[in-house]
C-alpha cells in the first residue's frame, strides 16, 4: 500500500501555502483600477420608503455612483432568483416573493440593501452613505417564528396575509395516528431550535468586474458551487452563461452559509457595468450578523408513542420553521430536505410529519452545517430522553430495544430513508465503552461531592449523504509529465486538495509535488455541482476515480503498443509486462503520448481525461456520540468534559481530515446548544446579536479533548466506500450534548432545558425546578 | 498624511498614511502582506495577529503610527529563507490544525507567543491563552496539539519533526 493510498494519513497539501500566509481569499483580491462599494442597509425591521435623496452623497470626491432600488429596477438585471416547487396546505403554489437586489419602496428586515455607494477608497464610499436621507415609515414587524402565524401578526407580503410560506408533509398520518391510539406511554416535548449564524471566519465579499468590450461578467466570491451558481445568476444578469466566469478563490469557511446568489453579488455587478471598473464589496464583521443568511430556526412539537415494554410505536412531528424575508433557491430546503433523519437509526413504523414555513421579518435562511439533520437528530433523540425518563428505562436501554439490526438491511424507515448499511449498535457499544457509561454514577457521586452536578449523554444519529447528483472532474498531463487536477466541487477548509492528490497519485503513481489542484473558476472546471450535503469524497472522489481509470486504461494502450506485448498491468502508476520484463511509470507514458509514433493508429494524443460521476442513491453516515457535562450549582455554569464519538463513514479516505471534519462539527453543534443565539428584539426587530460581543463563539476554553473511532461499514453507492462526513459532527452533538444537561439536573425534576443553555438559563432552570418541588 | 517607518519581516518599510489607518490596513493594503486577515471589527477573533517588538499584538486594535520604529512580524516572516516552515507552521501542518486557513495566521503567530511566555504551559493553559482567538473549523483540538508540541520544539524538549 502506497503512503498516499486510502486511509493514509497524508499531512494536507493545501498547508504549506495557507501556513505561510499564501492564502488567496476575496479581500486579498485587488484589480487595476478598482473601486469599493458600501452597502446602506434598512435600520427598521419593517417600514416604507417614503423617499431616498442621494444628492449630497454624490457630490462627496471620491464617490462615483450611488445606486438605489430605483437604479436596480431601471436596469437590464432581473431579480435575484428564489425558491420553487413548494405547495400551500390547500394545493395552491408558494407565493414567490420577489428578491431584488436593492429594494425600492419597502424594506423587510434590519440589513435589507437598500443603497449602495461606489467610490474610489471604501473610507469615501462609507462617508458618501452617511450622506444619503431616507424617510422611512416604520410599520409593525414579526421575528417570531412560532408567533408568525398567530392571526394578527404583522404581514412580511401582503401576498400571504398568514405568513405561510409553505406547507410539507411526509410520513403516514393514518398510521400514526393508529399507532398513538394503541400506545401505553406517549412522550411530549415543544423543542425550540434556535436561530444561529455560520459565521465562518472570513466575511462574505464579492469582487464584480464587467468587461464591456466583450460583454462579460467576471464575479469574484467565496462560494461552494462555482458552476451552478453561473446558472442561477445567469437569470439575474439575462445574459448566456457563457457570458460569465464565477471564480471563488481560497474560502475561509462557509458551512453552507456562502451558497446563494446574494443582493451583493448582483450590485457589484450592476456597479461595475456603470463605473466602469472593477467594484469591491467586503463584509464586515457587524455587516455579516445583518446581511448574512442564518440557519436553523424552528419551533417543534414532537411526541413519541410506545408500547409497555418501551418499542416505539409511531411518532409525530410538527415544526413552524422560518424562511426570514425573502427566499433563495435551496433556502426551502431546510425545513424539509432532511425529514428522514427524524427516524433515526430506529424501526418506528408509523411517522407524521407536518412543517409549516413561515415569513419572518428577518434575515434570509440558508443551510447552516447539517441543514435539518442537527435539527432532525435533535428531535428524536431528545424525545427518547424524555421518554426514557417517563417510563424509567435507562436512556441507553430505551435505544437499544428500538435498534434497527444489521441483518435488517436494506432497511426502508418510515420516512424517505432507504438505509443500504450500518451496525448502529455496535457504534453505540463502542462509544458506550470509550465513554465509559458503565463507569458514570461512580463520576457522577465524585462531582456531586465537589459541588458539581455531572450529567451524561448520548445521541445515535444517522442522515443522509450525497444525496443522488453528479460531479466533474479532469485530468490533465502537460508535456513534461506533471499534472493538473481540476474537480467541480469547491473546498471551503475541508481539503479537497489533499484527498484527490492522494486518490491521483496513489492511483497514477505520480509526486504530489508535481499535482496542481484547480477548483472553482468556471472558466477551467468544465462539469460539476460544487461542495455540499456531506457529498464531495462519495460523488466527487468517484468522478476523480473514474478518470483516474480512464488514464490507467489509455496508458495501458500505449505502453502495450510501445513494448509490443499484450500483458500490461497497472500497479500505482508503474506500468510493468512481465513477459518482457520492461516497466514504464507515467510520466514516461505521458510524455511518449505527445510522439505520433507511440499512439496506436487512431488513438487521441496525449494523456487526458474528464469524468463525470452520477450518483443514484445517498448513502447513510451514522454514528454515536456520548458526552459529559459538570454544571456548577452556584452558577449555572457548564463545563464539557468529556466528548467521544464512534462515527461510520463508511471507507476513509484520511483519518485527519475525517477527524477534523468531526471536531469542528461538533465545535458547531456544542456553540449551539451552549451559547450562540441569533436574538432579535421583539418589539423594534433589531438584531440584539450584531458582533463577536454579542454573539457568543465557542473559544479553545469551551471544549476537552475529543475522542474519535470509526467503525466503517462501506457503501456500495459510490466507487470509494465512503459516506458524507462533513456534518455529522454536527448532527450527533446537539442532542447529545442537551441530554447531558438534562440528565445532570435530572434529579432536581428538570425535563428539558432549551438551548442555547447559558449560566443564567441553566440556574434559572435549576432554580423554578427546585420551586416547583419545594 | 504621516510618514510611518517600521521593520517589517526584517526589512526597513516606509509609507505614507492617515492618521487613522490601523496597522492591520498598513500591512494589508500598502505593503500587501495579506496573509494577516481581518475576521472582525470588535478585536474578539485574532485573526490579525502579528508581532510588535515580538509581542503577540492584534494589528486591528493599533495604529500604523504607533508601530513607528518597531519591529514587525507577519506570518509572511516566519519561514526559513529556504522555504523551511518555522517549527510552530510546521507543527500546525503535522496536528491538522487548519481547515479553511482564515484564523491560521493569528493563530500560529499566537502560538509563538504562548509558547515563548509559557514554556511548561499544558493543555488547559494553551486553551485558556487561546481566548482571543477564534476558530470555526477546526473544534480547536488540532490547533492545541499543535502549539504544545511546537512550544516543546521551540524550548528545547523535543526535537522537530514531520510526519507528512
Amino acid at each position: 500500500m502506497g503512503e498516499f493510498a486510502m486511509g493514509q494519513p497524508v499531512a494536507r497539501f493545501e498547508d504549506p501555502r495557507l501556513l505561510r500566509g499564501g492564502g488567496r481569499y476575496i479581500d486579498d483580491l485587488v484589480l487595476p483600477n478598482m473601486a469599493h462599494g458600501y452597502v446602506l442597509r434598512s435600520p427598521h425591521a419593517h417600514a416604507k420608503i417614503l423617499s431616498i435623496d442621494t444628492s449630497a452623497a454624490q457630490k462627496l470626491p471620491g464617490v462615483l455612483a450611488v445606486l438605489t432600488g430605483q437604479d436596480w429596477a431601471d436596469s437590464t438585471f432581473a431579480d435575484l432568483p428564489t425558491a420553487t416547487g413548494r405547495k400551500r396546505r390547500d394545493g395552491t403554489p408558494m407565493y414567490r416573493p420577489p428578491f431584488p437586489g436593492l429594494v425600492k419602496d419597502r424594506v423587510r428586515y434590519v440589513g435589507d440593501c437598500v443603497a449602495f455607494v461606489v467610490a474610489k477608497t471604501i473610507a469615501q464610499a462609507m462617508e458618501a452613505a452617511e450622506l444619503i436621507e431616507i424617510d422611512y415609515e416604520p410599520l409593525p414587524a414579526i421575528t417570531s417564528t412560532a408567533d408568525a402565524i398567530l392571526p394578527d401578526a404583522p404581514r412580511v407580503w401582503e401576498e400571504t396575509p398568514d405568513n405561510i410560506h409553505f406547507v410539507h408533509t411526509e410520513g403516514d398520518k393514518a398510521a400514526t395516528d393508529a399507532a398513538f391510539a394503541k400506545a401505553h406511554h406517549i412522550a411530549k416535548q415543544r423543542l425550540v431550535l434556535t436561530r444561529v449564524t455560520a459565521a465562518s471566519m472570513e466575511t462574505r465579499g464579492a469582487v464584480g468586474d464587467y468587461d464591456a468590450a466583450a460583454d462579460r461578467y467576471t464575479i469574484y466570491s467565496p462560494l461552494q458551487r462555482a458552476l451552478v451558481f453561473r446558472a442561477e445568476l445567469m437569470t439575474t444578469l439575462r445574459v448566456p452563461e457563457s457570458k460569465i466566469r464565477v471564480v471563488a478563490g481560497d474560502i475561509g469557511g462557509s458551512f453552507g452559509m456562502k451558497s446563494g446568489v446574494f443582493n451583493e453579488v448582483g450590485i457589484v455587478l450592476l456597479a461595475s457595468k456603470i463605473v466602469g471598473r472593477p467594484v469591491k464589496w467586503i463584509s464586515t464583521r457587524s455587516d455579516s450578523f445583518l446581511c448574512d443568511a442564518h440557519g436553523r430556526d424552528n419551533v417543534t412539537d414532537v411526541e413519541l408513542a410506545l408500547d409497555k415494554d418501551g418499542k416505539f410505536l409511531g411518532m409525530r412531528v410538527k415544526t413552524i420553521a422560518a424562511v426570514g424575508s425573502y427566499t433563495q433557491p435551496g433556502s426551502e430546503s431546510g425545513p424539509v430536505g432532511n425529514l428522514g433523519t427524524l427516524a433515526g437509526v430506529y424501526t418506528t413504523p408509523a411517522i407524521d410529519v407536518d412543517v409549516t414555513a413561515v415569513f419572518t421579518n428577518t434575515n434570509p435562511m440558508r443551510p447552516y452545517r447539517g441543514n435539518g439533520r442537527p435539527e432532525a437528530a435533535y428531535v428524536v433523540e431528545r424525545i427518547i430522553d424524555v421518554a426514557a425518563d417517563e417510563m424509567g428505562i435507562d436512556p441507553v436501554e430505551l435505544r437499544r430495544r428500538n435498534l434497527i439490526p444489521p441483518e435488517a438491511m436494506p432497511y426502508k424507515t418510515a420516512l424517505s430513508f432507504k438505509i443500504d448499511c450500518g451496525e448502529f449498535e455496535k457504534n453505540m457499544d463502542m462509544a458506550l465503552v470509550m465513554g465509559d457509561y458503565a463507569g458514570f454514577e461512580a463520576r457522577r457521586a465524585a462531582a456531586r461531592k465537589r459541588g458539581k452536578l455531572r450529567g451524561i449523554g448520548v445521541s445515535n444519529s444517522i442522515e443522509r449523504a450525497a444525496a443522488p447528483g453528479f460531479e466533474g472532474s479532469e485530468i490533465r498531463f502537460d508535456r513534461t509529465g506533471s499534472v493538473t487536477v481540476l474537480s467541480g466541487a469547491v473546498t471551503q477548509g475541508q481539503g479537497h486538495e489533499t484527498a484527490f492528490k492522494q486518490i491521483v497519485c496513489d492511483d497514477l503513481g505520480v509526486s504530489p509535488n508535481d499535482v496542481h489542484y484547480l477548483q472553482g473558476d468556471t472558466d477551467q472546471v468544465f462539469f460539476g455541482e460544487g461542495t455540499g450535503g456531506s457529498r464531495t469524497a462519495g460523488i466527487g472522489g468517484s468522478a476523480l476515480k473514474m478518470a483516474t481509470t480512464k488514464i490507467i486504461d489509455k496508458a495501458k494502450k500505449i505502453a502495450s503498443h510501445m513494448m509490443k506485448v499484450d500483458d500490461v498491468e497497472c500497479v500505482e502508476g508503474l506500468l510493468t509486462s512481465r513477459s518482457s520484463n520492461r516497466s514504464m511509470t507515467m510520466k514516461e507514458i505521458a510524455k511518449a503520448s505527445l510522439d505520433p509514433k507511440n499512439l496506436p493508429v487512431g488513438m487521441e494524443a496525449g494523456l487526458n481525461a474528464s469524468a463525470v460521476y452520477t450518483a443514484h442513491v445517498q448513502n447513510y453516515p451514522n454514528g454515536t456520540h456520548v458526552c459529559e457535562v459538570e454544571i456548577d450549582e452556584e452558577t449555572g455554569q457548564v463545563e464539557l468534559v468529556e466528548y467521544n464519538v464512534v462515527d461510520d463513514v463508511g471507507n476513509v479516505i484520511n483519518p485527519l481530515l475525517l477527524k477534523g471534519q468531526i471536531y469542528g462539527g461538533v465545535a458547531q453543534g456544542v456553540g449551539q446548544i451552549l451559547m450562540e443565539e441569533i436574538r432579535f428584539d421583539p418589539e423594534s426587530g433589531q438584531n440584539l446579536s450584531g458582533s463577536f460581543m454579542d454573539y457568543a463563539m465557542p473559544r479553545a476554553e469551551h471544549f476537552p479533548h475529543i475522542t474519535v473511532k470509526s467503525s466503517p461499514v462501506p457503501t456500495q453507492t459510490n466507487l470509494l466506500g465512503v459516506k458524507g462526513a462533513g456534518e455529522a459532527g454536527c448532527v450527533g452533538a446537539m442532542p447529545a450534548l442537551a441530554n447531558a444537561l438534562v440528565d445532570a439536573m435530572s434529579h432536581l425534576g428538570v425535563k428539558h432545558i432549551e438551548m442555547p443553555a447559558t449560566p443564567e438559563r441553566v440556574w434559572r432552570t435549576m432554580e423554578a425546578a427546585k420551586a416547583a418541588r419545594a | 498624511m504621516i510618514n510611518v517607518t517600521m521593520t517589517v519581516n526584517g526589512r526597513e518599510m516606509t509609507g505614507e498614511v492617515e492618521a487613522r489607518t490601523l496597522l492591520v490596513q498598513f500591512l494589508r493594503d500598502h505593503l500587501r502582506l495579506t496573509g494577516t486577515h481581518v475576521g472582525c471589527d470588535t478585536t474578539q477573533c485574532g485573526c490579525c495577529i502579528v508581532h510588535v517588538d515580538g509581542k503577540a499584538m492584534k494589528s486591528c486594535t493599533m495604529l500604523a503610527v504607533q508601530a513607528q520604529g518597531k519591529a514587525i512580524t507577519t506570518i509572511e516572516g516566519l519561514a526559513a529563507k529556504d522555504g523551511t516552515l518555522h517549527p510552530m507552521q510546521q507543527a500546525f501542518r503535522d496536528n491538522h490544525a487548519l481547515q479553511c486557513g482564515y484564523c491560521t495566521p493569528g493563530m500560529v503567530m499566537m502560538g509563538i507567543d504562548i509558547a515563548r511566555r509559557l514554556p511548561d504551559a499544558d493543555e488547559a493553559t494553551i486553551r485558556h491563552q487561546l481566548e482571543g482567538n477564534i476558530c470555526r473549523c477546526t473544534g480547536y483540538q488540532g490547533i492545541v496539539e499543535a502549539i504544545k508540541s511546537a512550544s516543546a520544539v521551540l524550548n528545547g524538549k523535543q526535537e522537530g519533526g514531520s510526519h507528512a
